[in-house]
């Protein structure tokens, strides 16, 4: 894989939460227009992964390189103006806010976001729900919601901290089929997911993470060949 | 002459309006109070000594500039303001991820520091401040006396509170406010420079304390101790209403002055510690304050 066609380039990514090593030396990349999604156990280094790209950790070495551009030394704001919005693991719906106000609090950093309309086509529920606080929202909303307000920033690069995590079956497709339309209008998609049934339908490529590193990585194609190391790796 | 438990209507009206100008600063400060200990975390003890301070710019303007009471209302807040986010940059940003208590004693000392050199300048005794000409006076509304200037003060603040309170719930920027108040990290990776936000509301905070400041001149003596004195009041006001609750503050600010002047009518004994009673039973019933929420 040639660097140069990588939206995301991370190498020999390190991160601390206080005096906690968490990540040791992560390397991937995604490319423009895939979705990748990260797999592992509890606590191997993927939502801090993500929270690294996006500058949330407390200190982190290496380097995060998007569309050519070297983020490491970058602030979280910044990162976020340079085209990469996260959708956190715990969801981050605001309760001093109403969903409006929630959909609408990420600003526009480029051009080239959803507007409300495309919004709400992708997420028809989120129309009736304008007025109300946004933590009283069921689950499953919360979760489109925190998804939704991403969209209309600009990013190119989505990066979604377990988005089915304890949702039901019919939400979890749903919230799959909104991910595959995602792709299709050209976003670019990082993916943390323990429901491997969920990733299988709609990621392109699989990256492995064990003890604060990258361990394997393998596309779609070979994921029937790879099961079985899959589900050691995963502990099923 | 009206009179109600035989107590004439002047004395009673007058001592409603003592305690809604009262109230007025009350509110203006907890107001301020809150916003900064939303947002900042920091429990800012100094403000009594930007209240003082904003007074003292507006007698120091009038005394050897020349500049009367309306240009010191609009330029004597930005002033302390400024002086305000030079304190957040210099010492309070440094102690953000740090126990409440190192923000306390941090401005805590500041406020010692800040009377002292104005007792040290100016001596302790009161300076006069003139009531703007085109509020001198005052009207006879029949059951009471209203002088101009403190039916000013009291529109005034409630105008100034109000629109605080709009443009934390109801505007976009409110929005951030709240926002970073929950999650200041979230609000940051969504691309909003939420320490430039931080700097900024700390300087609102404080101007809102000197913009009180120079209401307050022309009623009380300018003095550096002013600030002190009505600052202990303050935080029981704060503490009755709930750290961090704007409408909370405002409420408070205003109902606990009304309460403080009846008290001086119908009871005089208990009028300078009523406010400590009320905060006594408030921590004993709902510790987080009437309008506060649990944290």
């Amino acid at each position: 894989m040639p660097e140069a066609s990588a939206l995301l380039a991370v190498a020999d990514l390190q991160a601390w939460y206080g005096e906690s090593h968490i990540l040791h030396g992560v390397s991937f990349e995604v490319r423009a227009g895939e979705v990748v999604t990260l797999l592992g156990r509890n606590g191997a280094g993927k939502t801090t992964t993500l929270r690294s790209i996006m500058g949330m950790v407390g200190q982190r070495t290496g380097s995060v390189r998007f569309a050519g551009r070297e983020l490491i030394r970058l602030s979280s704001d910044k990162i976020a103006r340079a085209g990469i919005a996260i959708c956190p693991e715990e969801r981050g719906i605001f309760a001093s806010l109403d969903v409006r106000e929630n959909l609408l609090l990420p600003p526009r950093l480029r051009s080239g976001g959803l507007d409300l309309d495309g919004i709400f086509a992708l997420f028809p529920n989120l129309r009736e729900r304008l007025t109300s606080q946004g933590t009283k929202l069921s689950g499953g909303e919360q979760q489109m919601l925190a998804i939704a307000r991403i969209l209309r920033t600009g990013a190119r690069l989505l990066l979604l901290d377990e988005p089915t995590e304890g949702l039901a079956p019919v939400i979890v497709q749903q919230i799959g089929r909104t991910v595959g339309a995602l792709k299709a209008q050209g976003f670019t998609i990082l993916l943390v997911e323990q429901n491997f049934n969920f990733a299988a339908t709609i990621a392109d490529r699989y990256y492995v993470m064990e003890h604060g590193r990258v361990v394997d990585h393998f596309p779609t194609a070979a994921l029937t060949a790879n099961m079985g190391k899959l589900q050691e790796y995963l502990g099923v | 002459m009206l009179a109600i438990f035989g107590i004439s209507s002047y004395a009673l009206f007058g001592q409603l309006l003592i305690g809604l100008i009262n109230g007025s600063f009350y509110a203006l400060l907890s107001l301020g109070l809150a916003v900064i200990f939303g947002m900042l975390n920091v429990i800012n003890f100094t403000h009594g000594a930007q209240y003082m301070m904003g007074a003292f710019a507006a007698y120091l303007m009038l005394q050897y500039l020349g500049f009367d009471y309306w240009v010191a209302l609009v330029t004597v807040p930005f002033l302390i303001a400024a002086i305000g986010i030079l304190i957040e940059r210099l010492f309070l940003q440094h102690i953000r991820n740090l126990d409440h208590v190192y923000g306390l004693i941090l401005t805590f000392g500041l406020a010692l520091i800040i009377e002292g050199l104005f007792r040290n300048e100016f001596g302790s005794s009161g300076k006069p401040y003139q009531v703007p000409a085109v509020l001198q006076g005052g009207s006879n509304l029949g059951f009471m006396f209203l002088p101009n200037y403190r039916a000013w003060v009291i529109g005034f603040s409630l105008v100034v509170c109000f629109a605080t309170w709009f443009a934390i719930e109801r505007t976009r920027l409110g929005s951030y406010l709240r926002a970073a108040t929950e999650n200041p990290t979230l609000v940051r990776a969504f691309g909003i420079n939420v320490p430039r936000m931080v700097t900024l509301t700390y300087g609102f905070g404080v101007g809102l304390a000197a913009l009180a400041g120079v209401m307050a001149a022309p009623i009380y003596n300018v003095s550096p101790q002013m600030g002190s004195d009505l600052i202990i009041v303050v935080f029981a006001v704060v503490v009755i209403g709930g750290m961090g609750s704007i409408l909370g503050a405002i409420l408070t600010g205003f109902a606990l002055g009304v309460i403080e002047g009846l008290t001086k009518v119908f009871f005089p004994e208990a009028s300078s510690t009523v406010i400590f009673v009320i905060m006594a039973i408030v921590l004993l019933i709902r510790p987080a304050g009437l309008f506060g929420r649990i944290a």
